[in-house]
């Protein structure tokens, strides 16, 4: 029974990538993104390059060391939602974000003005 | 074994849609877009933490890089190991397997050992969960969250290597323990990939 149940287990094996391709395209971008840390750059345009950076870093490790380039379009949907969520609640918190900054200037402003008087 | 029991042992359970190969791989799946809600949670909340605040310490200087650059360094080289064992368990070479399945465990204890190095350092010089030196508390608290969060993965998943070490050792055929060290692969790669998000936003941004 169980020898029939790990013949039922052994299955259909994935392609294998390159995986020695993917592990030194990791690892020159992990060294790319240390050296644009350190780049004159605005902080927003070095956010961005980092934060692009690292989604392609998370993009490879799904694609070829999870397997899922060779997985069925549902299965990477579902891998892919909980990414939405985290994007839309970004866009949920950014109102209170903006509120919190805003109240913290009105009352920075209202202290200024205070001691301006005195 | 009764007939009817003979008969139920024959039919095949029914397949899973997504994942042909095993109901138990789907499982996982679902497991991880879970966990990862989770750690977008986290990170998403950090982000708004930092955007409110107007003393938040600068990670990268306070933090340190040249530590957790080598740490993410060696989980992308635990993922590699990770991907052989499954390669060599697919050509039917059950010690080059287990050999690379211990290697990447040895590459998760290595990881938590430098994690916990580099705590112990930080809590010395005044990072704490309540406050710290440089600027707002919630720095120190949002750190040691969501790092600790990703420690405790990368320790369960070295407990987890282990374990199917023991499953690839015990059972004779290499083709029966693939789906389980495949699935082993997926909780793996995924906190590899986590800790490329955490590194970025915790450290470098």
């Amino acid at each position: 029974m169980a020898a029939t149940t790990h013949a039922h287990a052994a299955t259909a094996e994935h392609k294998h990538p390159n995986y020695m391709a993917i592990f030194w395209t990791l690892a020159v971008l992990t060294i790319v993104e240390l050296i644009v840390v350190f780049l004159p750059f605005a902080k927003f345009t070095n956010g961005v390059m980092l934060c692009a950076l690292a989604l392609a870093k998370a993009i490879l490790v799904a694609m070829y060391f999870m397997h899922l380039r060779f997985e069925l379009r549902t299965l990477a949907m579902i891998a892919v939602t909980p990414l939405v969520i985290a994007t839309l609640l970004v866009f949920v918190l950014l109102p209170d974000a903006f509120a919190v900054a805003h109240k913290s200037e009105v009352k920075k402003g209202a202290e200024s003005a205070a001691s301006e008087k005195h | 074994m009764s007939q009817v029991a003979a008969m139920h042992s024959a039919v095949e359970p029914a397949e899973s849609p997504v994942t042909p190969e095993s109901w138990g791989k789907f499982g996982m799946w679902i497991f991880l877009a879970g966990d990862a809600v989770g750690f977008g949670t986290l990170l998403a909340g950090y982000g708004a933490m930092r955007a409110t605040s107007a003393d938040w310490p600068n990670p990268y200087a306070v933090l340190g890089i040249n530590l957790t650059a080598a740490m993410t360094f060696l989980l992308i080289c635990s993922s590699v190991t990770m991907v052989k064992a499954l390669e060599w368990l697919g050509q039917g070479d059950k010690s080059k397997a287990k050999m690379f399945l211990f290697f990447t465990a040895l590459g998760g204890a290595i990881f938590v050992s430098c994690q916990a190095y580099e705590w112990t350092h930080l809590i010395e010089r005044g990072l704490h969960i309540n406050g710290n030196p440089w600027g707002a508390s919630l720095f120190g608290t949002s750190f040691f969250i969501v790092t600790g969060f990703h420690g405790l993965h990368v320790t369960a998943g070295v407990i987890y290597l282990l374990s199917v070490i023991g499953v690839v050792s015990r059972r004779p055929e290499p083709a029966a323990s693939y789906n389980v060290v495949e699935i082993t692969g997926l909780y793996w790669h995924f906190v590899d990939l986590v800790w490329i998000m955490v590194f970025t936003f915790m450290y470098l941004l």
